[in-house]
């Protein structure tokens, strides 16, 4: 049973929140994430929810609660974008670390500089090496689902890495759109109590949480944190599928969407991709063949399956909403080129940076963005040598 | 149209453009349609132009960006004629309606030659009529729903009822004053 809703984003996230439950959440507001600790409340003040509120003076102090609070054995949430994610850097690596599941719903906004708070993927693309697996969405339907799907990733014994749910600020998170939300309780169900094995309040197991160790021992906890990344592939294709199961909704490590004979192809993460499938349709009605790869798990990066998703590609443009100023492009760019290397993918390819600080996409960019590649498969390289799509003369 | 109808809506901070576009797509919902409603984000203050979007469509929205080439465009402060270009973009197969108490011939040179339906309602004296304060966006609600035809009166007039109701329900006695409103924009709109 399911319910037919309109709704945006982040009351789609909070809506999850009720379903789930969570036992404590840490959380200092930043726009566009403010609404969800908002809601959060209201529902606790409401007796909706039992969730235990810890207002903190900061984000570094609100990732500071959720690793004490997770590390002692209660499933826990924050949510944040921007600098109060940029804030949070010290501690998000020791909450990996620790291997403790937390859970935070990322609205994406850009990093200041200058101040803007629209969105763009540089604050979450910043945090991507920092050991906690991240999961984005193209819509409010998406990023409802990939909350309810978090903590049985995210806690799974074979993995126990903190998650990011992200969004795309205001785009997603502030628009009103049409969803279907799920019943309560096979979601409940679905989603389980959190038991873990071993936690800080357990009395008869004595245990330190994020002691210090030396060199001997310290190479091997990272090769084990690695490995949870690595297993967590599997875990969330075995959530979805379950997930699935209980929705009809179906998931996967990426969402391949006219793919299977494109010659020209896009790969790129979040709200954009509703414009790419606009224009893959306009294009496929004229005869020529485009598809998209939307990238949905960007940590772990599942570089086999998108290599093996792009083989038959001429051209693939790789869309990156965040800045990397390495000079050579995106950090999307940049794991989709290795892995076109690393699988040996002869496909010609581009990376180019859009949507930067909220700076809108429209489709007839991205139809052209394919007329682009087709001119590039053919020899003649129409892409500025550091392409920006919508950049004003 | 293809099933898809594009609305702008133009306002200042404060006047309730925002909560239009929103309200527009959840009455639109009702009726069963796929909606898109969000306004344009920057440093919002009182009183600065503001932009906010309605898609309405008998298919499933994907597209996210703002609208370009609107079918319809609402204007909820006619002081914005000066220095915006409302027009820009907007189907001469749709229309446009500003909110304002002058008359079609000081407001037509305004739009930039514009040759679709110009329709023009007097929210200040309505509101005035009805309920007592100036609440531009529920007579401009109405005339968009008019001039577009996104749905039919007596649909639009019962959902509205059925959300106000749930929207006021501790202050039950402004719903009257709104459904006033509403069927008197209704009438109103030139």
């Amino acid at each position: 049973m399911a319910k037919k809703e309109r709704m945006s984003g982040n009351e789609a996230v909070a809506y999850g929140i009720r379903q789930v439950n969570p036992d404590v959440m840490p959380a200092f507001p930043i726009t566009p994430s403010t609404e969800i600790p908002q809601f959060v409340s209201t529902m606790i003040a409401n007796g909706e929810i039992d969730t235990e509120f810890i207002p903190v003076e900061s984000e570094h102090s609100s990732m500071s609660a959720a690793m004490g609070s997770e590390a002692a054995g209660a499933r826990t949430l924050t949510a944040t974008s921007s600098a109060g994610l940029a804030f949070m850097w010290e501690v998000l690596y020791v909450a990996a670390s620790s291997r403790l599941p937390i859970c935070m719903t990322v609205v994406n906004r850009a990093l200041t500089g200058p101040l803007n708070i629209n969105a763009d993927h540089s604050d979450s693309m910043g945090a991507r090496d920092s050991g906690w697996l991240q999961i984005y969405a193209e819509t409010n339907q998406e990023v409802y689902d990939n909350f309810l799907q978090a903590y049985r990733i995210a806690e799974h014994p074979d993995v126990r890495l903190p998650i990011m749910i992200c969004q795309d600020g205001f785009i997603t998170s502030h628009a009103v759109q049409n969803i279907t939300l799920w019943d309560d309780e096979p979601i409940k169900q679905f989603v389980g109590e959190y038991n873990p094995e071993h936690y800080l309040l357990k009395h008869n197991e004595p245990m330190a949480v994020g002691p210090y160790a030396v060199s001997n021992y310290c190479m091997e906890a990272k090769r084990a944190q690695a490995e949870g990344m690595i297993k967590a592939k599997q875990v969330i294709l075995d959530v979805a599928k379950e997930f699935e199961e209980v929705t009809g909704q179906k998931y996967g490590l990426f969402e391949a969407y006219d793919l299977e004979d494109a010659e020209y192809a896009m790969v790129a993460i979040g709200s954009i991709c509703g414009g790419i499938k606009d224009a893959v349709d306009e294009l496929r009605a004229q005869g020529m063949k485009v598809g998209l790869l939307k990238v949905r798990v960007y940590r772990p990066f599942p570089a086999q399956e998108i290599a093996d998703a792009l083989r038959n590609c001429k051209a693939v443009a790789i869309l990156d909403r965040a800045e990397g100023y390495s000079t050579q492009g995106g950090p999307l760019g940049a794991d989709v080129r290795a892995a076109l290397c690393k699988y040996k993918v002869t496909a010609e390819n581009v990376n180019i940076l859009y949507g930067l600080s909220g700076r809108d996409t429209k489709v007839e960019e991205l139809v052209e963005v394919y007329h682009q590649l087709e001119q590039l498969a053919n020899g003649e390289n129409p892409f500025d040598e550091y392409p920006y799509l919508g950049l004003r003369g | 149209m293809n099933g898809l109808t594009e609305i702008r809506w133009h306002g200042r901070g404060g006047q309730g453009a925002k909560t239009a576009a929103l309200l527009l797509a959840d009455v639109a919902f009702n009726t069963g349609k796929y909606v898109q409603g969000f306004p344009e984000y920057g440093p919002e203050r009182m009183g600065a132009p503001i932009t906010a979007y309605d898609r309405i469509s008998d298919k499933e929205i994907r597209v996210h960006s703002n609208i370009y080439e609107p079918d319809y465009v609402a204007v909820v402060d006619d002081t914005l004629l000066h220095s915006i270009n409302v027009t820009e973009g907007l189907s001469k197969d749709g229309g446009i309606l500003i909110n304002t108490t002058k008359s079609r011939e000081e407001i037509l040179p305004l739009l930039h030659g514009y040759e679709g339906e110009v329709h023009l309602i007097d929210c200040r004296d309505i509101c005035h009529k009805t309920l007592k304060k100036y609440f531009p966006n529920t007579p401009m609600l109405a005339g968009i729903v008019k001039i577009s035809g996104v749905m039919d009166e007596e649909t639009f007039l019962k959902e509205m009822e059925g959300s106000l109701k749930h929207k006021f329900a501790k202050k039950p006695e402004v719903l009257e004053g709104n459904m006033q409103a509403l069927r008197l924009a209704l009438k109103e709109v030139h």
